[in-house]
């Protein structure tokens, strides 16, 4: 993981997160802005994926469990295709929560998978 | 992506077809699966790496991603039985956060590697404790028969 862009997407995960609750609280159904967000979110995740397969390569290793930290990574990828699904199917302000709901726990995982990488083992 | 913002009108029709797969119950299911989701994860990782550190607490991580995978599915569908089904898996739940937690805390030895339900779920944000409950009242409030 390179630290700063692991910062930089949990951010992004915190503020869609934010985002999208906020608008399905508000009564907002999933429109282009919130799904947008979490398509957003998913495709740094999929960087973040590269990252991880390359960084090796380059050196940087993760200090932690590899398995635990692909586990959380894997999870993560499949979090926001999952409430995207959801809210094309059942389009209600609900799902518009989902969808913030699914940003933040990224957001966590990927707090988990940084932890991983850098302090977990040493 | 326009048209009306408001959902007032939906729910209804939504309703119509599964009373338990409602309104804000959504939100509900999909915290459900996400715990189903990081319970599998925790208990592949513990299983496929250590196990024989701790069998008893790893075979219950695996049997609360179980249940949980279970009462997830329970809440979506439809029907008597699955509306049964939910009961038992949601009791089982709020039974083993119950225990487990306070095994953990009594006899520590017994647990010293973490579980879903250790220490009332507190690795989880206490949501292993909270979400029984609010599972309960959810099935309480949508009983299938019930006007």
């Amino acid at each position: 993981m390179i630290e700063w862009f692991a910062w930089a997407q949990i951010v992004v995960a915190v503020l869609a997160g934010l985002l999208c609750t906020g608008l399905g609280l508000f009564g907002r159904r999933p429109t282009d802005l919130s799904m947008g967000a979490t398509a957003l979110v998913e495709l740094l995740l999929l960087a973040q994926l590269v990252v991880a397969i390359a960084a090796p390569f380059t050196g940087n290793n993760p200090s932690g469990s590899v398995l635990e930290f692909y586990t959380y990574l894997i999870s993560a990828i499949l979090l926001p295709v999952g409430a995207a699904t959801w809210a094309l199917i059942e389009r209600s302000r609900w799902s518009t929560v989902i969808l913030g709901g699914a940003c933040l726990a990224v957001a966590v995982m990927l707090y988990r998978m940084l932890q991983i990488w850098t302090v977990q083992g040493l | 992506m326009t048209g009306p913002k408001s959902d007032a009108d939906v729910n209804t029709t939504d309703g119509a077809r599964n009373r338990r797969v409602t309104g804000i119950g959504r939100v509900l299911i999909a915290v459900y699966g996400l715990l189903a989701l990081a319970a599998t994860g925790r208990s592949f990782v513990q299983i496929a790496e250590s196990f024989a550190d701790a069998p008893l607490s790893y075979s219950l991580s695996a049997l609360a991603a179980v249940i949980y995978i279970v009462a997830t599915v329970a809440l979506v569908r439809s029907g008597r039985g699955w509306y049964r089904v939910a009961w038992v898996t949601i009791g089982f739940e709020l039974l083993g956060v119950l225990v487990i937690g306070t095994l953990s805390l009594v006899e520590p030895d017994l647990f010293q590697h973490k579980t879903v339900w250790s220490v009332f779920g507190r690795g989880y944000g206490f949501v292993p404790l909270v979400l029984p409950l609010l599972g309960m009242w959810w099935l309480a409030r949508r009983a299938p028969g019930r006007a």
